[in-house]
């Protein structure tokens, strides 16, 4: 059968929150195919090149320098050619307003960010494969909203 | 301006498949829905150029057997769900029985194929179901409820903010307000 992939990419500022979810990804079922960026600036120049991979799902913290995970948001739901692209936002905050805030805005997923590794491990297993049945059962991505 | 329409995704896919079936001169018929039987036999330039042009609007011919029973499983789960009866036997016994497969067979494939079980498909679909019946606005959430055989909206509430991690009354805020937004653009 052909190998199907799912393609995501984190924008991050801190090296070993990266490395926790490169290796988290390693451990799921669901073959990935994980690039990481260290701000939102990188992320940028990288998804707006003519020749970029888009991914299927973005995670965006939420604090980077330069450019931080809302700037990219509205940059990237301005633009159509990234409307077939799951945002994930990582937060530290848990306030209902933020929460709902970012949803309208167009961000998809809104995970807490998990202080331990088993947590972040389910956490991404989770919306994976949540992603996963929404990208091979056709489901209509415009109600695609979930938080962990 | 912007209007928001509503579709009924089986009519468009038959529609197209009919009209590129009669495009190409193909003598067919439709057996359950997403199953085609060619009568006759089809040249295989004529078959690559119907594949092709289907390609185009996101229908694809699945050859693998495995695949094909998920997509049945799929589709009889998809079909349960928005059945105007109320399907009162148990989702295990009605596809193995639809499928004639035993319910361990189907669900083992089912989970190495999807990466999820077949319950939480059938609930996720279920919530799907009912985010489409939110935003179409034509239902009160006790209906919607109803309509999809829960025994009280407190059982759709809870179980909808268990796959979503948001309550329906929130879901329903952030997609007006979406639109709202993209309204003023």
């Amino acid at each position: 059968m052909e190998k199907e992939y799912i393609h995501i990419i984190l924008a991050d500022d801190d090296e070993d929150d990266r490395l926790f979810f490169t290796d988290a990804f390693e451990e799921l079922k669901i073959n990935t195919k994980v690039n990481t960026f260290n701000d939102g600036v990188e992320l940028m120049n990288y998804l707006n090149k003519p020749d970029a991979v888009l991914p299927n799902v973005l995670f965006l913290d939420l604090n980077m320098p330069r450019k931080n995970g809302i700037e990219c948001l509205d940059e990237i739901k301005m633009d159509e050619k990234f409307n077939d692209i799951a945002i994930a936002i990582f937060s530290t905050s848990s306030s209902e307003e933020h929460i709902e805030e970012t949803f309208v805005r167009g961000a998809n997923i809104y995970i807490k960010k998990p202080s331990d590794f088993v947590t972040l491990k389910k956490v991404l297993a989770d919306v994976v494969t949540i992603n996963w049945q929404y990208h091979t059962s056709g489901l209509n991505k415009d109600n695609f909203l979930l938080r962990l | 301006m912007k209007i928001f329409i509503k579709f009924d995704f089986n009519t468009v896919c038959r529609k197209v498949l009919e009209d590129k079936l009669l495009k190409h001169d193909i003598k067919y018929r439709m057996l359950a829905f997403g199953e085609i039987e060619f009568l006759g036999n089809i040249n295989p330039n004529k078959l690559d150029e119907f594949t092709e042009e289907l390609k185009e609007y996101g229908i694809e011919i699945i050859e693998n057997q495995k695949t094909i029973l998920v997509q049945k499983m799929k589709d009889t789960i998809i079909e349960m769900i928005h059945s105007p009866e109320l399907v009162n036997v148990k989702s295990s016994v009605y596809l193995a029985e639809k499928l004639s497969h035993s319910y361990g067979y189907l669900s083992n494939l089912f989970s190495d194929v999807t990466y999820t079980s077949i319950e939480n498909y059938i609930i996720m679909q279920k919530i799907e179901y009912a985010k489409q019946l939110i935003v179409s606005a034509q239902l009160s959430l006790t209906e919607i409820a109803f309509k999809l055989n829960y025994s009280s909206v407190a059982h759709l509430s809870t179980q909808f903010k268990n796959v979503t991690g948001i309550t329906p009354s929130a879901f329903q805020r952030i997609i007006s307000k979406r639109r709202e937004i993209a309204n003023k653009k």
